[in-house]
């Protein structure tokens, strides 16, 4: 391809996604039942919908201030205050991006220089590491295990460290693995990264959708709010991925850095979206209650389900997947996606799209209706007997 | 909500749902279940577990009508009794009292539009106290307690994503 010599060497040598090779190869095939997804299967609550509706309808196209609306950063100071019991000024530490997508890219872009170290557990959600590289920073993986319930421990966290290490990023309730960080989960890693000065880009898009007690941020923790960039959005709680809906909490001086770079590449998020999400805040709380009681119900049936016919499960506290173990099976993850989409049509996610570590797992997300997850074991239960 | 809502939403979507099925759902014991089960029965809060059939994909040939009844009310009953005179024919299949123009709205079940005309004629409209009934062939049904019977709404979702 002529263009390859124009393309910079960055973007070159970022490798594409594990999940599009995967995605390429399922477009090509039919019939198939997915449980590959990562976005809700609701559809956005209708009265988040109709604010949309309504706010073309008056004819409010316009761009907002970079920041975002100030309604929408004082409805979400009140959601992180009465959720969270987080302080967050809304005139000052809060910003609106387009999805938390752009807030993981405006937080690495606002911290990083050359040759920068960000501590990434694996196996975790796919942007980070392509990320930091194109930042000019170096992904540092810390892998979590199984065994430890896929969390961060002070020992893993200790031995990544180096002079170079400015950030962590902390992902949970995890994608692909459904782990979740207690309060004293938390408390255990919080002295390292203040003794090491780092900072914490905390991603907690599926705070929400927790099952297990209540969702803690670590901003939360005494001296922790001044070194967390906190992000978030409305596509899972409130099921609006395609609104394009995230904001970042985080101190003044953070928000400043992130807002500069903000202003030059995106201006804002889009204002039906923006308006909409005032509404999701004030009026939406049995909506949500109601979607991840639906989810908890789901998981205990999909983790029973794998279990039942005999893959070890990991048992997932949040999000919306699970992350059984294939390894008995002595395929890679590859391999047994690839079988399971050629012989029974089931679309799941290998393992090790999610980083080093998620190799001799599959993720299979369970925002489907039961109904079809029955369907769908049935069929995964029909291709483990012959491999087994 | 409690876990009985939660059972019977269960079993409202779906009444194939086995006890134990429902007990990993809810997380509650499989005894659990069936004590729960057992007296929303006796209660009767559960009356029957049946099947949303798309009649017109059978070979069972169904016509069903809307009828609208409007009625005397009566001493000491009101509309009570009629109510459950009309119900119980077999070829009512349900009967409700509603507000607006009319009384009662009666869903009737036949072979052929034909049967249902008859049955409107000889059946319901003499009954006293009844005073006008309309009927309302349905013609086709697109959604029923929930359920698409047209394709309804797709999964717009891409396959997989991160």
């Amino acid at each position: 391809m002529i263009e390859d010599k124009y393309i910079s060497d960055i973007v070159k040598n970022i490798p594409p996604s594990g999940i599009r090779k995967f995605f390429d190869l399922v477009t090509n095939s039919r019939d198939i039942i997915s449980l590959g997804v990562g976005e809700p299967d609701f559809v956005t609550p209708w009265t988040i919908r109709k604010e949309g509706i309504d706010v073309l309808d008056r004819g409010t196209t316009t761009y907002t201030s970079n920041l975002g609306l100030f309604e929408l950063r004082k409805a979400i100071s009140f959601f992180l205050k009465n959720h969270y019991d987080l302080d967050y000024n809304p005139e000052r530490e809060i910003m609106i991006t387009v999805g938390a997508s752009e807030a993981i890219d405006l937080a690495l872009r606002c911290l990083l220089n050359n040759g920068d170290e960000v501590l990434v557990p694996v196996p975790s959600y796919v942007s980070y590491a392509p990320c930091i590289e194109l930042t000019r920073g170096v992904p540092v993986y810390v892998p979590t295990e199984e065994k430890n319930n896929f969390i961060i421990t002070p020992a893993d966290l200790k031995s990544k460290i180096t002079n170079k290490t400015k950030a962590l990023i902390l992902p949970y309730p995890n994608n692909p693995t459904g782990a979740i960080m207690k309060k004293e989960d938390l408390e255990a890693i919080k002295d390292i990264i203040i003794e090491h000065d780092l900072i914490v880009i905390s991603d907690e898009i599926y705070s929400e959708l927790t099952y297990d007690g209540k969702h803690v941020s670590i901003a939360s923790l005494p001296g922790m709010k001044e070194r967390t960039i906190l992000l978030n959005g409305f596509s899972k709680a409130f099921a609006m991925t395609g609104w394009r809906l995230g904001y970042i909490a985080a101190e003044h001086g953070f928000i400043e850095a992130m807002n500069k770079i903000h202003q030059y590449t995106t201006i804002c998020a889009p204002i039906m979206a923006q308006y909409a999400g005032i509404k999701a805040i004030y009026e939406c709380e049995e909506d949500i209650e109601k979607m991840r009681k639906t989810y908890d119900q789901r998981r205990r049936f999909i983790v029973n389900g794998f279990r039942e016919i005999g893959f070890d499960c990991f048992e997932p506290k949040g999000a919306f997947y699970i992350f059984p173990s294939i390894k008995k099976t002595g395929l890679t993850s590859q391999e047994f996606c690839e079988r399971l989409l050629k012989e029974e049509k089931i679309a799941v996610v290998p393992g090790d799209a999610f980083g080093p570590g998620g190799d001799g797992y599959i993720r299979v997300s369970y925002a489907y209706s039961i109904d079809k997850i029955m369907k769908a074991l049935e069929r995964i239960e029909r291709f483990a007997k012959k491999i087994f | 909500m409690s876990k009985k809502m939660d059972i019977i939403e269960l079993l409202h979507e779906n009444s194939r749902l086995t006890d134990k099925q429902i007990s990993i759902i809810t997380g509650l014991s499989e005894d659990e279940v069936k004590d729960i089960i057992k007296n929303l029965e006796e209660e009767k809060v559960l009356l029957k577990y049946s099947t949303l059939v798309n009649w017109e994909k059978t070979e069972r040939e169904v016509v069903r009508a809307l009828i609208d009844v409007r009625i005397t009310p009566q001493q000491g009953q009101g509309f009570n009794a009629i109510a459950e005179r009309i119900g119980q024919y077999e070829e009512v299949k349900s009967v409700s009292l509603i507000s607006g123009g009319y009384d009662l709205s009666v869903e009737v079940e036949g072979k052929t539009m034909k049967e249902i005309a008859i049955f409107v004629a000889e059946r319901l409209a003499p009954i006293d106290g009844v005073l006008s009934t309309t009927t309302h062939f349905i013609l086709k049904r697109y959604k029923q307690d929930g359920v698409f019977f047209t394709d309804g709404p797709e999964d717009n979702r891409l396959v997989v994503t991160p």
